[in-house]
């Protein structure tokens, strides 16, 4: 199974990036292999919109089967889901990518059932 | 001739520059741009024509039992309103742009069209003022473009014949570029402050851009609040300055209870002899 978690910078060591479609990489560990690959995520940084749906897409492709990220909007929710990909939320956590695998490994992390991200007017 | 009417900043008066001239007028047609929030109507009191038409626009309808999920629609969409994820492909429809890419790319026919309602239009006749036409539009809550729907009237006005108004929404973003595109003439409505002044400026560049030629009414004009920051501002602009409407109690009393006032009527008779004369000087 492979997990990706939202990060500021290319690896392990990384602080996770509480957003998802905007966020800087896609850190994937693959639990079978036990080794870490990174994914950017910096096509859509720029667009206006859609760039949780680019986000969403992205991440398909990777394989991974678990996201690990702070907020999903309604577009990314509904890419995701649709991908297969369970999400779960970093709630308060704010360390590093690593320390956000392990509190999901400890089965710390809540899952994201429904769209989270903040919208305005809804 | 068609004359739109804009300015940058908003509640710079180009409503109540539209009503003027067109109270100034004696056969006219008022398109309501601001489609976002229109108001002539509360002025004009229209008599409608006829029940609102509803404005519409195409977007894919995707059929996931022939989609085998190859990606070609999502990779031809710039706007990201299809995306491919698991075994099909997920429409976006408000963030089409009913372009019709998706339909030419997907090799497996599974895209078709079907029609999406984003705003109606009505038009009718000013009760008060019978030779005042009203051409209004009404966008939908939470459509994310007005442009289709501020083509849709302007196509309106294709049919008719004689003097057209464009009251243009605010800003200088696409709305307002559509609305005061293939104008005659643009008047940009300003008010003396440095609001004013910086919106004026932006929209003055929209203006040259499109080549539309481009005159000035200062709202609100107050010698001692900055009149001649604007006038200096034009000057290097080599844009005229067509009239300055004062601050007026009455005037403002007048319009906040839904009234066209005729204080300054004899600013819009000079705005609408500048007009002619310029358009005669350009045709």
């Amino acid at each position: 199974m492979k997990i990706a978690i939202t990060a500021h910078g290319e690896d392990r060591h990384a602080t996770v990036d509480s957003r998802f479609g905007r966020a800087d990489h896609f850190v994937l560990y693959d639990q079978e292999k036990d080794t870490w690959d990174t994914v950017p995520n910096t096509q859509n940084l720029e667009a206006a919109h859609g760039a949780g749906i680019q986000a969403g897409q992205s991440l398909a492709k990777t394989g991974a089967s678990v996201l690990i990220t702070g907020h999903v909007g309604p577009k990314a929710f509904k890419v995701v889901h649709a991908a297969n990909i369970a999400m779960y939320s970093l709630g308060t956590l704010s360390g590093t990518v690593e320390e956000a695998l392990a509190a999901f490994q400890a089965g710390k992390l809540t899952l994201i059932a429904a769209p989270n991200a903040v919208e305005i007017n809804k | 001739m068609l004359i739109s009417i804009a300015s940058g900043k908003g509640g710079t008066g180009k409503t109540t520059l539209a009503l003027l001239l067109a109270a100034a007028h004696s056969n006219i047609t008022l398109i309501d741009c601001d489609v976002e929030e229109p108001n002539c109507h509360l002025f004009l009191q229209p008599e409608w024509h006829g029940p609102e038409q509803a404005v519409t626009i195409m977007v894919p309808r995707i059929d996931s039992d022939r989609c085998n999920g190859c990606g070609a629609c999502s990779a031809i969409c710039l706007f990201s309103a299809i995306a491919v994820s698991g075994k099909s492909a997920l429409l976006f429809d408000e963030l089409c742009h009913s372009c019709g890419g998706c339909l030419l790319a997907c090799q497996q026919n599974a895209i078709s069209e079907e029609q999406k309602v984003i705003g109606t239009l009505m038009t009718g006749t000013a009760a008060s003022h019978p030779g005042i036409h009203l051409v209004n539009g009404t966008l939908k809550i939470g459509t994310p473009s007005a442009v289709p729907l501020i083509r849709r009237m302007k196509q309106e006005s294709l049919q008719l014949t004689g003097d057209i108004l464009v009251d243009c929404p605010p800003g200088t973003s696409c709305s307002m570029v559509n609305a005061v595109k293939g104008s005659d003439f643009c008047i940009l409505v300003t008010e003396p402050t440095p609001f004013g002044k910086h919106d004026l400026e932006l929209a003055m560049n929209i203006t040259h851009l499109l080549q539309i030629p481009t005159g000035v009414v200062i709202n609100k004009s107050d010698a001692a609040a900055g009149d001649e920051n604007i006038e200096a501002f034009c000057a290097s602009r080599q844009t005229p300055v067509l009239a300055k409407i004062p601050h007026s109690l009455s005037f403002a009393r007048q319009y906040a209870a839904g009234c066209i006032p005729v204080e300054f009527q004899g600013i819009a008779v000079s705005i609408w002899q500048q007009l002619t004369s310029e358009g005669g000087a350009r045709a």
